[in-house]
Formats: C-alpha cells, sequence, structure tokens
C-alpha cells in the first residue's frame, strides 16, 4: 500500500470521531452553554459502550461485530447521561460553564478510573484497569476503491466512519433544518427572544447539551476502537480539548467543522506516517503533531475579524435580566 | 428549626464566602462516605488513613528513618506546585481571565530550567536561584503571549492555552525523546542535585527525608497575592477588570496592558510551579505528558473563592486526599482511584457554590415572608 493511501485512511479514521465530538460541541455551544466537558463526556460515553461491549462479548460468537455496535449505542447513552450533570450545574445550577466543564472532566477521568478497575475486580474477577474490545472489521466498497489515489477514501473503512456520516447528517438537519435547530441556535444568540417566543431557554439548552454528551460519547468509544481496541484510562488524550479546537476554527458551523476536522486528520497522519516512512526518529511525530495547533493558533489570529462566536456564548440565561 | 438554625449558621453573603466551600466539603465527604459503606468499608478509618499517609495523624508503624515529619515533608513537597499553582490561577481570575494553561507553563518553564540549569554544573548557591528566575520568567513568557492574544485579535484566552498546552507538550516530547531521554526510566535524564529545589534524602536526627525548600517561596507568594490583590493599585485594577471590563476602561484603566500584566504574573507563579514540581518534587519529566495539577488548580482555586488565604486551605486539603490515598489503599484495601473521585466530588460540588447562595438567599427570603405574614394574622 503506497504512503499517500495510509495517510488517507488514517486520517478519516481519526478526523471522523473528532467531527462527530465537534459538532456535540456546536450543539451546546450554539444554544449558549461553553462546553470544555467535551474531553470527560467522551471518556464517559466509550467507558459505558466499552463495559456494555465487554459484558455481553461472552454471548455472541468470537469475532461477531455485535457487541460494537451495541457498544456505540451504549456510548451515545452513557454520554448523554453524564452530560445531564453539566446541563444541571451549567442551566439549573446557574454555575460558571468554564469550571463546570473543567471539573466534569477531573470527574470523569477520576470515576472512569475507578470504575473500570472496580468492575474488573467484582464482575470479571481480574485485576486490570482497562477493557479489551474487540477489534473491528473494515470495510472497503468495491469498485469505488479500485480507482487510484482516490479510492483510499473507500478503503479500508472501519464501520464507524460510515454510521458517524449517517448521524452527522442527522444532526446537520436537526440543526439547520428544524424548527429545534432554530431555537436551539436563537437561544446561543439571542436567548430574550426565544424566551418571548414562548420558548423555555432552559429546557433548549438542557437538551442541546445531552445531545451534545450523546455525540461526544459516541466519538469517544469510535476512538477506543481505532487507536487501541480498548478502553482504559489513556482514552483521555485531549482529543476532546482538539475537537473544541476544530469547532472553534470552524466558526461554530457545521460544514466549516468538518473542513477543520479534515485539516487536523490529515496533519496528524502525516506527521505520524512520514517520520516512519522516511525512517526519521520517533521524536519527529511528536514534532509534527504540534502542526496542528500552531496552524489552529495561527489562522485564528488571521480569522479574527470573521471568526464569530454565538453572541450569547457562556452567559447565564437570567430572565430579568435585559 | 433546623433549618433557621443552618440558616444563621451559613451567615450573610460575605460569611458565606467560607461557610459555602466548608458546606461543599463537608457534602463531599458524605458522598466519599458513602462509596466507602458500599464497599463494605469503614469510612472513619479511610479517612482516618488519608491523614495518615499526609502526615497529618500519626500511623501505627513506621519503616526504617522514618516518622510523621517524614510523612509531612513528603507532603509539603507535593503541595507546594499545586498551592503555585491555584495562585496561579487565582490571579488570572482576577481580572475574568481562565488561565487553563497552567499545565503547559510549568511545562515549558520546567523544559527550559532543566536544559539550561538543570544538566548544568552550576553549585547549589548558584543553580537554585537561577532555577527560580528561569522558572519565572519563561512563564511569565509565554503566558502574557496569551494575554497579548488575547488583547490584540480578541482571541479567547481558554483557547489559545489549550492550544499552546498542546504545543508545549509535543514540542516538550520532540526535545526529550530526542536529547535528553533517559533510556532505563524512559523520562528525561535527572536534573543535577545542586539545581533541584527539594533536598533529597536528607538525614537530620536519624530520620531520612525530603525537604522542600519551595514551600518557603509559595508561602511567601500566597502572601505576595493576598497583598497585591487587597493594598496595590494593580489588583484594584484587575478586580475593575474582572468585574467590567468597559467601565474599567471608561474610569481610564489600561485594560490591554492589564490584560498582558495578569497573564504575566500568573504566567510566573505557574513557571514558578513548574520550578518546584520539575525540579523539586521530581526531578525528571514523562515525555508526552502534561501535568493534571494546573487543572485540578482551576478547580480548587475555585475552592478557595479565588482568595489567597481560601487557596492555602483549599490546596491543603485537596493535595492530603491525593497524597494520602496509597496510603489509604494499603490500610482499607480500597482502591487508590477513589481519592481521585472523592477530589472529583469535592470540586463538583465547590462548583455548585453559587447555587448553594442562591438556595439560602431564596429560603431565607421565604422564611421572612412567613413570619410578616404570620405578624399581620396576629394583628388582624
Amino acid at each position: 500500500m503506497t504512503l499517500l493511501n495510509t495517510i488517507i485512511i488514517d486520517a478519516l479514521a481519526f478526523a471522523l470521531p473528532l467531527l462527530i465530538m465537534a459538532i456535540g460541541g456546536i450543539y451546546s455551544e450554539r444554544s449558549g452553554v461553553t462546553n470544555l466537558a467535551i474531553e470527560g463526556l467522551q471518556g464517559f460515553g466509550a467507558f459505558t459502550g466499552a463495559f456494555v461491549a465487554v459484558l455481553v462479548a461472552s454471548r455472541f460468537a468470537p469475532g461477531s461485530q455485535i457487541p460494537m455496535y451495541l457498544a456505540m449505542a451504549f456510548s451515545f447513552l452513557g454520554g448523554m447521561l453524564f452530560a445531564t450533570v453539566h446541563s444541571i450545574l451549567c442551566v439549573n445550577f446557574k454555575a460558571n460553564q468554564v469550571i463546570s466543564g473543567v471539573v466534569i472532566n477531573i470527574l470523569a477521568m477520576a470515576l472512569t478510573g475507578f470504575l473500570t478497575s472496580q468492575l474488573n475486580e467484582s464482575i470479571f474477577g481480574d485485576a486490570s484497569s482497562q477493557f479489551k474490545l474487540g477489534t473491528s472489521v473494515k470495510l472497503s466498497v468495491p469498485g469505488l476503491s479500485q480507482i487510484p489515489v482516490l479510492g483510499a477514501f473507500f478503503t479500508d473503512l472501519y464501520p464507524y466512519e460510515l454510521i458517524i456520516i449517517v448521524v452527522a447528517l442527522i444532526f446537520w438537519y436537526l440543526l439547520y433544518k428544524t424548527p429545534f435547530g432554530m431555537h436551539l441556535r436563537a437561544c446561543g444568540d439571542n436567548p430574550h427572544a426565544v424566551d418571548a417566543a414562548g420558548v423555555a431557554v432552559g429546557r433548549v439548552r438542557f437538551l442541546a447539551v445531552m445531545i451534545s454528551g450523546g455525540l461526544s460519547g459516541l466519538g469517544g468509544i469510535c476512538f477506543a476502537y481505532s487507536l487501541s481496541s480498548q478502553f482504559s484510562p489513556s482514552i483521555y488524550m485531549g482529543y476532546g480539548y482538539l475537537a473544541i479546537a476544530a469547532l472553534i476554527f470552524g466558526n461554530w458551523q457545521i460544514l466549516p467543522t468538518l473542513g477543520s476536522c479534515l485539516i487536523f486528520g490529515f496533519a496528524r497522519s502525516a506527521g505520524y506516517n512520514l517520520p516512519l516512512a522516511f525512517q526519521m526518529p520517533s521524536a519527529f511525530n511528536d514534532l509534527f503533531m504540534t502542526l496542528p495547533y500552531i496552524v489552529t493558533l495561527l489562522l485564528l489570529i488571521f480569522f479574527s475579524k470573521t471568526n464569530r462566536a454565538p453572541r450569547a456564548l457562556g452567559e447565564i440565561y437570567d430572565k430579568s435580566k435585559r | 428549626m433546623i433549618k433557621n438554625r443552618f440558616l444563621s449558621l451559613m451567615g450573610d453573603t460575605k460569611r458565606q464566602r467560607t461557610t459555602i466551600p466548608i458546606l461543599a466539603v463537608l457534602l463531599s465527604l458524605l458522598a466519599g462516605a458513602l462509596v466507602f459503606l458500599i464497599l463494605g468499608r469503614n469510612p472513619l478509618t479511610a479517612y482516618a488513613s488519608f491523614l495518615q499517609g499526609s502526615g497529618l495523624l500519626p500511623k501505627a508503624n513506621y519503616g526504617g528513618k522514618q516518622n510523621m515529619l517524614t510523612d509531612f515533608m513528603s507532603f509539603l513537597n507535593a503541595w507546594t506546585p499545586m498551592l503555585l499553582a491555584s495562585l496561579a490561577v487565582a490571579v488570572a481570575m482576577r481580572s475574568g481571565l481562565f488561565n487553563i494553561g497552567v499545565s503547559g507553563q510549568m511545562l515549558f518553564s520546567g523544559l527550559i530550567a532543566t536544559v539550561t540549569v538543570g544538566y548544568s554544573p552550576l553549585p547549589a548557591v548558584v543553580a537554585k536561584p537561577l532555577v527560580v528566575v528561569v522558572c519565572v520568567i519563561t512563564g511569565a513568557l509565554i503566558a502574557s503571549l496569551i494575554g497579548f492574544l488575547k488583547y490584540k485579535w480578541n482571541i479567547s484566552e481558554v483557547v489559545s492555552s489549550i492550544m499552546l498546552n498542546y504545543i508545549v507538550q509535543y514540542g516538550a516530547s520532540f526535545c526529550i525523546k530526542g536529547f535528553f531521554l533517559n533510556p532505563t526510566s524512559r523520562q528525561s535524564n535527572p536534573v543535577s542535585a545542586a539545581s533541584r529545589l527539594s533536598l533529597k534524602g536528607m538525614e537530620i536526627g536519624g530520620l531520612k527525608m525530603d525537604i522542600p525548600l519551595g514551600i518557603i517561596l509559595a508561602i511567601l507568594a500566597v502572601f505576595a497575592v493576598k497583598f497585591l490583590f487587597d493594598k496595590m493599585k494593580l489588583g484594584f485594577e484587575f478586580r475593575a477588570i474582572g468585574a467590567n471590563p468597559k467601565a474599567a476602561k471608561y474610569a481610564g484603566m489600561n485594560v490591554g496592558r492589564n490584560l498582558v500584566v495578569t497573564m504575566a504574573l500568573s504566567g510566573a507563579l505557574a513557571g514558578l510551579a513548574g520550578a518546584t514540581y520539575f525540579l523539586g518534587y521530581y526531578d525528571s519529566m514523562p515525555p508526552n505528558a502534561l501535568t493534571s495539577t494546573g487543572f485540578d488548580a482551576v478547580a480548587v482555586c475555585v475552592l478557595g473563592n479565588s482568595n489567597p488565604i481560601g487557596i492555602l486551605l483549599s490546596s491543603f486539603f485537596i493535595t492530603a486526599i491525593d497524597k494520602g490515598s496509597t496510603y489509604m489503599m494499603s490500610t482499607v484495601g480500597v482502591r487508590q482511584e477513589i481519592g481521585s473521585l472523592i477530589r472529583g466530588l469535592i470540586l463538583l460540588f465547590s462548583a455548585c457554590g453559587a447555587y448553594f447562595s442562591y438556595l439560602i438567599e431564596r429560603s431565607r427570603q421565604k422564611a421572612q415572608e412567613a413570619d410578616s405574614t404570620i405578624g399581620k394574622e396576629e394583628r388582624t
């Protein structure tokens, strides 16, 4: 397989989970709730999914893919469940949203670390701090994958990549084409107008944060399958923060965010594969890994004029304020 | 009746600044106790062993050349970076800035100091002060960049500090793996003992202990920050800008310059935290990892109400839970991770502080209304 193909395949496998996490972030932030908790939400979602997968694995034939699909469904639910903590803190308790996000990340790491070891010991009777997941199959689209260079976009796809594309389309539609989506976007710009129109701002924001958690959790379990085929505390690699960077760089809109996720994906994949191909010392990987972040910082400077955050982002909604 | 007593105990808005964090801590300790009970362990023994592990209560028995004092010294060693990092967050928060890049600033200054001083053959008298100076300057420089980006291009400090965290993390990892990797420990080569801010394995009075010199700096920093906040014009300007940047600008304060100065001061403290962490508590750096200290510091700062004295207490408390969890595991037989779980719960409850004071205020109003209606009924 040529180098270019490898780069494209790896880039997609990384960019798509990042995209779905970033879309989650967009939901929360467009509704006016700053969401630094994506890192913790994806970890908790991945934990839930991985636990379910390990729990049911013995009921299926070895190599069966059903546990993986169950894991994906449950990671969505788990992320949603944990996100309610963020929504209760931010919407009902009127806590500072940045602090709440940081606290939720800390709590998620502590909770999943503790539960993974504890559940491993008490249910499966082995002292391990990780859930071993089965390996995911890879699909190639017949015909299309034979096209030179571009065919790599259709080769060795993880099934989750297709699921993510479908989910992303659904949530794109929900955000831009439905009344709920319009209310949600309005909550981030002018919550008072939404209130005047007879829609409960708090409820919309609460739902938005829950959706955000679900999508982050889905992204988390995909990373767990693609990067290491296991769930362990090493899932907290900071990709949640990268998703936040992607959505800000994508100007809080889904399509441009897809672009920035692809940039991150390709930068990461090239940074990983090029040193390998040219037999450079592995330390150079790290040097290449700084690229997406430097690029983001520079582009933020150049686009600072056009980059516009939702107007009411981070503000606690207070009915009596004008 | 109980409710009224509770309300009077919580006090007015000013007193709530101390009572609400205490309430948060108590609630989370209760929640933690519940976890211990579910696991079938005695929560009191567990909490006692947290304190024993931190050298705050005597243990049942000690190894050779060890006693409560050695444990306490090792606790101080861990406390120093946490205290400084939380102060760094507090200084930035005074101006309404969130410095969640403390971890990155710590790593950056630690790396520079390690390379310039840690690997040099300088004698201790020169090396130790030099480490402090280098860390303070590098920390201030990289953090003031965040302030500058905010002032010049209005880039959110949260975003730019996250970006800088990763740039520093991978950049440092490249340097460590490429040039200073110790093949046995898989970490950077240890720095010279002369440059470390903690004296390792000193034998005093038949005891073998680590003496953290950085704690003196950290305590001094607490009072310096308190002086800055309470007595200095600069501190007042920070607070005015944090409360309302537009009003501050209208009053003739230079908001842009102040943003950069706040971040520089915050970064200087973060740099100091890095010095006491990487060239004190530890003597080497792992490649490709940020410490969680900088993130925990945000929450510790909130628990301490962004007040230097409050932070002194809250960071002491959080470090005790952290440091004591190893010993707790050996006595109670519960996983060490429960320490971080309890810490997470404390931080969660402390984030609800605003809600607690809202609840107290509301039930007090209700109580007053009830009183006045009773009064009216009596009159008629």
